[in-house]
C-alpha cells in the first residue's frame, strides 16, 4: 500500500483490553498534504486508534498492540507522546489544555519558549536564561497566520470565545518547526458554525502547506467539505477507505452504524394508542449530558428507545425524571404531574429507574443482595416493614427481605451463592439483573432503564433484554430504554427517538433505514415531526 | 493451616496481639501480687464506665460521617444536664432521669447544628469534627465561669461563682447504676463490720448498658437506621431511592451526639465527680481506639466491635498499672495508653481505603 507520496501508513492494527477486541486489523495510509476525515460511532475505535499512532502510555500497559506504524516509510513505535511530537506529529484534544491566565503566545510556545542568554547564564548555565517575549510574539503570530485566522496573539485564554481557544491549541502544534501530521480529535464539536467554517479554511490552507491531518468528527457534512479521504470504522474494523469525491452524508451515515437487523418487530407486544407518559419542555442540567428542551409522549405498554451520540443528552433524560438531577419543565404520567426533584415522591409514583452508572448508583456494593433488592422498595413503599409498639417504630423484616431476594435471583436466574452474598462480589451481568429486580420489586407501570448491557457479555445482554421484553409482555411495563447501542434498540423498542444536542432530533420506528439514524445523530437532520426546537 | 489465617485476617492482628497481651497480664497478676477479684471488678467498672460513649460513635460510622470526634460536643451536653440537675436541687434516681432528659434536649439542639455543620464539609468530617470539639469545649470552658450556677456543691468556694474544676455527685447520685443490686462474691467482713475485698458484680450498670446496646442494636434495624446505613455505604444508591442523604446524615449525628452525653453520665455516676472545664477535651480518643480496637472500620462498626474493643482497651488500660507497674516501679500505664490509643487511631485511618474497597 505504501506508495512514495504517503506520509503514514497504519498497516494491521490490532488492539484488544484484556480480551476485549477494540480495534481489528485496521489498514489505511495518509498522504503528504491529505485530509483524512475519519468517522465512526462512539466506541467504534477512534480513540484507541489515535491514542496508539500517539505512543499513549494506556497501550503499553494494557498489553500493547499488533500492527505496524510507518512514517515518512519508516516503521516506528512511540512509548510516550513526546516521542510522537519529536516524529512530528501533532494532536490537538477534545477538551482543552490550555493556561487560562497565560496569553495566546505563551500558550502556543509553552515548554518551548524562545530563550535570551545573559551573564547569569556564564555562572551558573543555560536553565538562567531569560524569555524572549519579542521573538516568541513573531512565532506565535506566524503560527496564527499559517492558520490563516485573526488572533491578538496577546490576548489571555480566559478571555477568548471558545472558538479563538481551538486556535490557539491548533497554533501550537504548528509552531513546532517539523510538524507533518495533525490530529484533530472532534475541533468543531465546541464551535459555532461560523467558526467550524473558519476552522475548515485553515485546516485547507495547512493541508496546501504541506501538513497531513487526520480530522475526527461527528459532523459529516464538514467531513464531506474537507476530507480528501474517508475512513470509516465500524466495531474496531476499518469498514470504508475511499476518496470522498461522490460520497454522500448519507452513505457515510450506513457505513458508520450499518449493521444487520437481529430482533424481529413480530416479538414486540402490540401496544395501545393511551399516552402515558407525556414529556414537554424538559431540561436537565446533569453535567456532560445537559439536556436543553425535550418533548416526547410514551404509550401504555410501550417500549420506547432514546439513542444519540454520548454527551448529547440522552442519559440526562431520564435522570431527571427521576429527580436525580436538576430539571424543569412539565412530565404527567397517566395524566397526573409528575414531580421533579423529588426522587421519592417518583418512586411512588409508580416509576422505577435502572441506572446506567452500575456501581456507583445502582448497587450497595459492600452490602447484600437482599439489600440491594429491598432497600429501595424498603424506603419508597413502606415494604418488609414490622411494626413495633404499635407502629413507633418499623423494624426491617429480615425474613420477607429474603423471600424477595430468593424470588428474583430464581426468575432473573442471578448467578450467587444466595441472598446474603455482598453485591461486589458478582460479575457485571448478574449485577445488573440485581438492578433489574431492584426496579421490579417496585412494581412500577414505567421503567427507565439506562444503558442496561455497558460492560455485561454477549450472554448476559441477551438475557437482560429478554427480561426486559417479558417484563413488558406479561405485565404490560412501559419501558423507556436508554442506550448506545442503536441495534439493541432497534431489536426490542417499538420506536427510537435519537437525541442530539440536548433536543431530540427525530423519532423513528425501529425498521427505518439505519442511514435516517445515522443522520439524525450527527445532526444532520432535524425531526419531522416538530419535536425539535 | 489456611482456616488459622482466614482467621487471623478476619480477627485482625490488632485485636489479637491486644486479646494476648491481656491474657498474659492477667495470668501474670497473680505472680507480682494483683488480686485478680479486684482487677476484674476494676475491669466490669470501667468498661460500664466507657462503652456508651464508644457505642455513641456508631450511627455516625454507619452514616459515613467518619469517626466522631466531635464527641466533646455530646459529652457538653451531659455536663449540662448533670450540672443542671443538681443545681435544681434534683438527688437520687429523680436527679439521674432528669440529667439524662436535660441531655437530651441540649443533645438533639447540639446534635442539630453540629449535623448541619458536617453536610457541608462531607470527606473531611472527621478533621471538621475534631476542631469543632475543640472548640466547643474551650467556649464552654468560659461558659462554666458564666452561667449562673448557685448551689455551693457547684461553685467554687472562694468566689462563690463559677463552676469547681471537679465537683462530686456524693450527695446525688453516686454510682446510683453500680449499686443496683451489685452481686458481691468472695467478700469478707472486716472488723468494722463492713464488706471489702472480693469480686464486685454492678448489675446496675451492666443492665443499662445492656440496654443501650439493645437500644442501638434496634435503632439500626428500623427503617431510618437501614437508610442510614445504605447512606453510609453508598450515598447515591440512598438518594436514588429517595432516602435524604443530608437528613439521615444530621439523624446519626444527633443520635451519637445524645448517646455520647447519656455516656458521661454514666461515667460519671460510676466516677463519683463531675470533670468540667477542659477534662471532655481528649475524650473522644479511647472512645475512638476502643471501637477500632473492637474491629470497626471507618465505615462499618457493630455491636460486637463496640463490647469486644471496649473490653480489651479498658481491660488494658486497668491491668498494665497495676501488673507493670509491679513489675517495673515505674508508671508506664499512661505511656501505654497513649502508644495504644493514638496507634490504633493512626492504624485504623491509614487502612480506611482498604475497607472500603
Amino acid at each position: 500500500m505504501a506508495n512514495e507520496s504517503s506520509l503514514l501508513s497504519l498497516e494491521g492494527i490490532s488492539k484488544d483490553f484484556y480480551g476485549n477486541v477494540v480495534l481489528e486489523d485496521v489498514t489505511f495510509t495518509v498522504g503528504r498534504g491529505e485530509i483524512i476525515g475519519l468517522v465512526g460511532e462512539n466506541g467504534a475505535g477512534k480513540t484507541t486508534l489515535m491514542r496508539i499512532l500517539f505512543g499513549m502510555p494506556v497501550i503499553a500497559e494494557t498489553g500493547g498492540f499488533k500492527g505496524r506504524i510507518m512514517l515518512d516509510g519508516k516503521q516506528v513505535a512511540f512509548t510516550s507522546p513526546f516521542d510522537a511530537l519529536d516524529a512530528g506529529i501533532g494532536m490537538v484534544h477534545q477538551e482543552f489544555s490550555l493556561i487560562p491566565g497565560f496569553t495566546a503566545t505563551e500558550n502556543i510556545t509553552l515548554n518551548r519558549e524562545s530563550m535570551k542568554r545573559n551573564v547569569a547564564c556564564d555562572i551558573f548555565g543555560e536553565r538562567m536564561s531569560v524569555l524572549d517575549r519579542a521573538r516568541m510574539r513573531t512565532r506565535a503570530a506566524k503560527a496564527i497566520s499559517r492558520l490563516g485566522v485573526k488572533l491578538d496573539p496577546d490576548i489571555l485564554v480566559s478571555e477568548m470565545p471558545v472558538g479563538h481557544k481551538q486556535f490557539t491549541e491548533i497554533a501550537r502544534e504548528i509552531d513546532r518547526s517539523n510538524v507533518k501530521l495533525l490530529v484533530l480529535d472532534e475541533p468543531t464539536a465546541v464551535l459555532t458554525e461560523t467558526e467550524a467554517e473558519v476552522l475548515i479554511q485553515s485546516m485547507r490552507m495547512l493541508a496546501a502547506q504541506g501538513i497531513s491531518i487526520i480530522f475526527i468528527s461527528h459532523r459529516l457534512h464538514e467531513i464531506i467539505n474537507v476530507a480528501d479521504k474517508i475512513v470509516v470504522l465500524r466495531d474496531g474494523k476499518a469498514v470504508k477507505s475511499v476518496p470522498v469525491k461522490g460520497v454522500s452524508v448519507h452513505d457515510i451515515a450506513t457505513w458508520m452504524v450499518g449493521r444487520e437487523v437481529k430482533g424481529s418487530s413480530s416479538m414486540l407486544s402490540a401496544c395501545s394508542e393511551k399516552v402515558f407518559l407525556k414529556v414537554d419542555n424538559l431540561w436537565v442540567d446533569m453535567p456532560g449530558e445537559t439536556v436543553r428542551n425535550v418533548s416526547f409522549d410514551v404509550c401504555e405498554g410501550e417500549i420506547f428507545g432514546i439513542g444519540g451520540l454520548a454527551g448529547q443528552g440522552k442519559l440526562g433524560i431520564p435522570n431527571g425524571l427521576m429527580g436525580l438531577f436538576p430539571a424543569g419543565g412539565n412530565a404527567s404520567l397517566d395524566d397526573s404531574p409528575v414531580p421533579l426533584n423529588d426522587p421519592h415522591k417518583v418512586l411512588n409514583n409508580h416509576m422505577a429507574f435502572v441506572s446506567e452508572d452500575r456501581r456507583g448508583v445502582g448497587l450497595l456494593l459492600d452490602e447484600t443482595l437482599e439489600w440491594n433488592v429491598a432497600f429501595t422498595a424498603m424506603q419508597a413503599k413502606g415494604e418488609h416493614l414490622i411494626p413495633v409498639l404499635g407502629g413507633l417504630f418499623k423494624l426491617r423484616n429480615e425474613r420477607t427481605m429474603k423471600l424477595l431476594a430468593e424470588e428474583y435471583i430464581k426468575t432473573l436466574e442471578i448467578k450467587c451463592t444466595g441472598p446474603k452474598q455482598r453485591a461486589k462480589e458478582l460479575s457485571g451481568g448478574n449485577q445488573q439483573k440485581i438492578c433489574l429486580a431492584k426496579a421490579f420489586a417496585l412494581k412500577p407501570k414505567l421503567l427507565f432503564v439506562s444503558e442496561p448491557t455497558r460492560g455485561i457479555d454477549v450472554g448476559a445482554k441477551a438475557i437482560v433484554l429478554e427480561t426486559l421484553r417479558r417484563y413488558n409482555k406479561e405485565y404490560g411495563m412501559t419501558i423507556v430504554m436508554v442506550s448506545s447501542e442503536l441495534e439493541e434498540l432497534r431489536s426490542i423498542c417499538h420506536r427510537i427517538a435519537i437525541v442530539d444536542e440536548g433536543r431530540i432530533a427525530g423519532i423513528l420506528p425501529p425498521t427505518a433505514e439505519i442511514a435516517e439514524f445515522g443522520l439524525l445523530m450527527s445532526g444532520e437532520k432535524t425531526g419531522k415531526n416538530g419535536d425539535a426546537a | 493451616m489456611n482456616r488459622i489465617k482466614a482467621f487471623i485476617t478476619d480477627f485482625g492482628w490488632p485485636r489479637i496481639i491486644i486479646a494476648i497481651f491481656l491474657l498474659a497480664l492477667f495470668i501474670s497478676a497473680p505472680f507480682v501480687g494483683v488480686k485478680l477479684d479486684a482487677s476484674f471488678t476494676d475491669v466490669f467498672n470501667r468498661f460500664g464506665q466507657n462503652v456508651i460513649m464508644v457505642l455513641a460513635l456508631v450511627p455516625m460510622v454507619q452514616a459515613g460521617c467518619g469517626l466522631n470526634f466531635g464527641l466533646p460536643l455530646g459529652i457538653l451536653s451531659g455536663l449540662l444536664g448533670s450540672t443542671m440537675a443538681m443545681q435544681f436541687g434534683l438527688t437520687g434516681p429523680m436527679g439521674f432521669l432528669v440529667a439524662i432528659l436535660i441531655t437530651i434536649f441540649f443533645g438533639s439542639i447540639f446534635g442539630l447544628g453540629y449535623g448541619k455543620l458536617l453536610n457541608k464539609v462531607k470527606g473531611e468530617e472527621m478533621t471538621i469534627a475534631m476542631y469543632v470539639g475543640f472548640s466547643a469545649v474551650m467556649l464552654f470552658s468560659i461558659l462554666w465561669l458564666l452561667l449562673p450556677y448557685t448551689k455551693p456543691d457547684l461553685v467554687m468556694g472562694y468566689a462563690g461563682e463559677g463552676l469547681r474544676r471537679s465537683i462530686s455527685l456524693e450527695k446525688y447520685w453516686d454510682k446510683i447504676l453500680n449499686n443496683f443490686l451489685a452481686l458481691r462474691i468472695g467478700s469478707v467482713r472486716n472488723l468494722a463490720g463492713n464488706l471489702s475485698g472480693g469480686f464486685i458484680f454492678p448489675t446496675g450498670l451492666m443492665m443499662f448498658v445492656a440496654a443501650c446496646v439493645v437500644f442501638m442494636w434496634f435503632f439500626l434495624r428500623t427503617k431510618t437506621g437501614t437508610a442510614m446505613t445504605a447512606v453510609g455505604s453508598n450515598p447515591d444508591f440512598a438518594r436514588a431511592s429517595g432516602v435524604s442523604v443530608e437528613k439521615m446524615r444530621t439523624t446519626s449525628v444527633v443520635v451519637s451526639t445524645i448517646i455520647g452525653g447519656i455516656g458521661i453520665l454514666v461515667y460519671q455516676q460510676s466516677f463519683g465527680f463531675v470533670q468540667v472545664y477542659d477534662a471532655p477535651l481528649y475524650m473522644a480518643f479511647p472512645a475512638v481506639s476502643a471501637l477500632l480496637i473492637g474491629g470497626a472500620s471507618v465505615t462499618k462498626a457493630s455491636m460486637l466491635n463496640v463490647v469486644i474493643g471496649t473490653l480489651l482497651f479498658q481491660g488494658m488500660l486497668t491491668m498494665t498499672p497495676s501488673v507493670i507497674n509491679s513489675v517495673l516501679k515505674t508508671d508506664m500505664s499512661e505511656v501505654i495508653r497513649i502508644i495504644v490509643s493514638n496507634g490504633m487511631i493512626i492504624y485504623a485511618l491509614t487502612r480506611k481505603t482498604k475497607v472500603t474497597k
